[in-house]
């Protein structure tokens, strides 16, 4: 292994000094904002562990996407910093100091002592690849060999959007969620979400096409068009569907539902549940990414715009 | 030392910066800042450990790869959640302090009967 060179040591250091900030500045904004830096950076040192997919995944979703949650609660919040003064005693915190620098040395010592002859399942993952006839290793994984966690994360994803619907208030159910956004028709916001939503769209179905062979795949794909919906949204341009709308709900159980559909179908036809037929198996995988990328859009995106807020004319 | 070690210290402060900031602020915001911050930690230290295991000509470990994949957006899930329940809380109580005793200063805008 290579000795650390300028650029990783700073990355380090920055990384460390974000976390630093994100935990010990005064106003929460500042924090927040801290944090988003920190998903960014963050995503650099992924690029530096050779794990592009994740890298791509931590800036879109962790850092991107993550960060707009937060800060537009940070936002929302900022009146009530003053009335929320209860720090906890000096005891308490010393003991959480104690506790917390224990639990990170106790990792330290892991990380220098791990064994040198690395356990790894990279040439199992190489050497099955042929049963799908994709060339990228982390899709395999993610949707053949370890296809029933990311079936399963999907039902996370809807779970998620359940609970956030259902706080919504008796007038508003079932109603748009968010607030409704007005920008200026002529300004900087509506213009750009006019001219990146076509070039959005383009890439983020080229993410999910290259992934079957270089990085890339359904969740990165799924957080751009995500994104792009959103920016429609916040320039006023569209708005949020109503959470009653029967094709929106169809099209948030369309991946988790296909991808359960085509487990069944191994289930009857095949070896096991989520065992696909080798000579279909490419052309499945890449049907359930496509419904995938559709849900993880709209189940991004909505998870964003928050409760209904705003109740629909019956 | 090598970058991998590196940046395998860095995840390890970064959850006990975060286990800390979780224990010790009081406001809602702040603890799942700070257990964000802890999980990026985690994920990091499967990153580490994957960096280690490249084998086969792969630069990292594809399966702990999918696994933080699959983190990262359960993470992403679990948080909007919790924001969402934490504007609730707040439009509903007119502030978002988790103290029982709290003072209730409710508009009650939604709950007619109390």
């Amino acid at each position: 292994m290579s000795i650390t060179t300028v650029f990783e040591s700073v990355l380090a250091a920055l990384v460390l000094g974000l976390a630093l900030w994100t935990i010990a500045v005064r106003e929460t904004y500042s924090a927040t904002v801290g944090f988003v830096a920190y998903g960014l950076m963050v995503a650099l040192i992924w690029v530096g562990l050779d794990a592009i997919d994740v890298a791509l995944t931590e800036a879109a979703i962790g850092g991107g996407l993550g960060g707009i949650v937060l800060l537009g609660a940070a936002a929302r919040l900022r009146d009530t910093e003053s009335t929320a003064a209860e720090t906890p005693n000096r005891m308490v915190r010393l003991g959480a100091a104690a506790l917390s620098a224990a639990i990170a040395a106790a990792l330290a010592i892991a990380i220098l002592l791990l064994p040198d002859a690395a356990p790894t399942l990279a040439p199992a993952a190489v050497a099955n690849a042929a049963a799908t006839g994709l060339a990228n290793p982390v899709t395999n994984v993610l949707m053949a060999f370890r296809g029933m966690d990311t079936a399963l994360e999907k039902v996370v994803l809807l779970l998620a959007i359940v609970g956030v619907w259902s706080l919504a208030s008796d007038q508003a159910w079932g109603g748009r969620p968010g607030p409704h956004h007005e920008a200026d028709p002529n300004g900087v916001l509506a213009f750009l979400a006019r001219l990146l939503p076509p070039v959005g769209i383009v890439i983020g179905v080229y993410i999910l096409w290259t992934g079957a062979d270089h990085p890339g795949g359904a969740f990165q794909g799924g957080a751009v068009l995500a994104s792009m919906w959103l920016l429609v949204i916040m320039a006023g341009l569209a708005d949020t569907p109503p959470a009653s709308s029967r094709r929106l709900r169809l099209v948030l159980v369309a991946g988790p539902g296909l991808f359960f559909l085509v487990g069944l179908g191994g289930l009857c036809f095949g070896a096991a549940f989520l065992a696909y037929p080798i000579a279909h198996a490419k052309p499945l995988i890449l049907g359930i990414e496509t419904a995938m990328l559709l849900t993880i859009a709209a189940t991004l995106a909505l998870l964003l715009a928050g409760a209904p807020e705003r109740s629909v004319p019956r | 030392m090598s970058a991998v070690t590196v940046f395998g210290l860095t995840a390890a402060a970064a959850v006990g910066l975060g286990l800390y900031g979780l224990i010790t602020n009081p406001q809602p915001l702040r603890k799942l800042l700070a257990f964000n911050l802890l999980g990026s930690g985690v994920f990091l230290l499967f990153g580490i450990i994957g960096r280690r295991g490249a084998a086969a000509g792969f630069g990292n470990d594809p399966v702990p790869q999918a696994l933080v994949i699959t983190g990262i957006v359960v993470a992403f899930a679990a948080t909007a959640l919790a924001i969402a329940l934490l504007l609730r809380l707040f439009r509903t109580a007119g502030s978002t302090t988790l103290r029982s005793d709290a003072p209730r200063m409710g508009r009650g805008a939604d709950a007619p009967g109390g």
